[in-house]
């Protein structure tokens, strides 16, 4: 029972963390530490709601759950099992190990469909994309709405529309180029992969939405940082004024865009110089490794 | 770009370009003829040919003994669609792409969804229509930059 209640702690100590990672603002001076907590929070989470089934399951061998479960297999393997384990029990240990085949379907499943539609993306840029001396080492869509990604793949590919090109000074696109190029050579895209997957997985639990757009404006926060490294703070707040207003100019007032909000803090905290606290970030790493090694240890214990 | 990238994106051109008239499609003699600068075999073409059929990208009806080839979508849908992936609007609940931001508003999606509309209901929209709506925000650039700045004054 003890191991049971070690996971349930964890998992409360999950909950807990990702309460204070949504409110707090300091994950805007340390957005890599902060998703870094993120990832250490779900991967915890995981394997906890992995192991409390499985913790209960076993209590009869009175073992840490990771020998207990070898415990088991040797029973069943034999067809000797203990007087104490009853249906309950091993149906606990299905439940555990369905979790976690219900957490690795749903990834390698959004793994694939995000796979395919990059491939599909690719095949049309081939063909309908184009090369501009203005933006080396980047595509043009001719379109006059304004956007600007990364394709990511192990030939990541920066694409901007034409009417990106023409929404920004030349210093702007630079810092929005290398901003999509840090995305790529970090491969954000496979730090979103995991939060996307759950968010698939349940899509009506609402933290999980909100954990997802946390890493999601944390990861964008990662890039601007990157890009500010490079150019100053000012072409980069101008580009991302400039995508926020781009489209009050053919919308009624009040008609604006999905993530205005998100805009608004990322471009307050480049202007604001705020060097990242010291004790706050080792404070959060220490919990973030605590989290993880918890229900790790209980698995090889 | 790989070579065969490069043969393709110039097989569709030849279909996107080719006279409107001839809706029915082109042989693959007739696209040999049109790149006929980069003397390829006709063989070759086929092959290009086909590897687009297999991506989806042309449609083949058979005439005779010889098969018609046209795009199965024009320029602009196919860039209409790859906007809609980039503005997030495609639909799709996969982490495909990473994107700068995201200010669309709800004209422009509605704009792009009527492109591929038109587009499957057959009415294509001329090489014209596109560059005309590229110009418009160039001229009206200097008026932008100052919107913004209000915007983030107030």
């Amino acid at each position: 029972m003890a191991y049971a209640l070690h996971f349930t702690l964890t998992i409360l100590a999950c909950w807990g963390t990702a309460q204070v990672l949504a409110r707090s603002t300091w994950p805007w001076h340390s957005p890599r530490v902060a998703i870094v907590c993120w990832q250490a929070v779900g991967l915890a989470l995981g394997l906890s709601a992995m192991g409390l089934p499985i913790a209960l399951g076993v209590s009869a061998y009175d073992l840490p759950p990771g020998s207990g479960l070898v415990a088991l297999f040797d029973d069943l393997l034999h067809n000797r099992l203990p007087a104490g384990v009853t249906v309950l029990d091993l149906a606990g240990v299905g439940i555990g190990f369905g979790i976690g085949a219900v957490l690795l379907t749903t990834t390698v499943r959004s793994t694939h469909g995000a796979l395919r539609a990059q491939r599909r993306h690719r095949d049309l840029l081939a063909l309908v994309a184009r090369d501009d001396p203005a933006v080396p080492g980047a595509l043009v869509l001719d379109h006059p709405s304004a956007a600007a990604y990364c394709l990511p793949g192990v030939k990541p590919r920066v694409v901007v529309s034409a009417g990106t090109l023409s929404l920004l000074d030349p210093a702007e696109l630079d810092a929005v180029l290398t901003h999509e190029r840090a995305h790529a050579q970090e491969r954000h895209d496979l730090v979103l992969l995991p939060f996307t997957a759950l968010g698939r997985a349940l899509p009506w639990l609402r933290w999980v939405r909100q954990a997802h757009e946390r890493v999601a404006l944390l990861v964008e926060m990662r890039a601007d940082d990157k890009a500010r490294e490079l150019h100053a703070e000012a072409p980069l707040a101008g580009a991302l004024r400039r995508f926020a207003t781009a489209g009050h100019r053919i919308t009624p007032a009040g008609a604006l865009g999905l993530g205005d909000r998100d805009l608004d803090v990322r471009v307050q905290r480049l202007l604001v110089a705020d060097e990242p606290r010291r004790l706050i970030v080792v404070t959060a790493l220490a919990v973030a490794s605590t989290l993880v090694t918890l229900p790790i240890s209980l698995f090889l214990s | 770009m790989t070579r065969l990238g490069d043969l393709e994106r110039a097989v569709m051109d030849v279909l996107w370009d080719s006279v409107p008239g001839r809706s029915d499609g082109v042989t693959v003699r007739e696209v040999a003829d049109a790149l006929a600068g980069r003397e390829l075999a006709y063989t070759t073409v086929m092959t290009v040919l086909d590897r687009l059929a297999g991506k989806g990208m042309v449609q083949r009806e058979r005439e005779g003994r010889a098969w018609r080839y046209r795009a199965a979508a024009s320029r602009e849908a196919h860039i209409a669609q790859l906007m809609l992936d980039a503005l997030d609007l495609g639909g799709s609940r996969d982490a495909a792409l990473v994107r700068f931001a995201r200010s669309v508003t709800g004209t422009e999606a509605e704009v792009l969804r009527a492109a591929l509309a038109a587009e499957a209901s057959g009415g294509t929209a001329g090489p014209g229509a596109l560059t005309g709506r590229i110009e418009a925000p160039t001229s009206r650039r200097a008026d932008r930059a100052t919107s913004a700045d209000e915007a983030v004054d107030g």
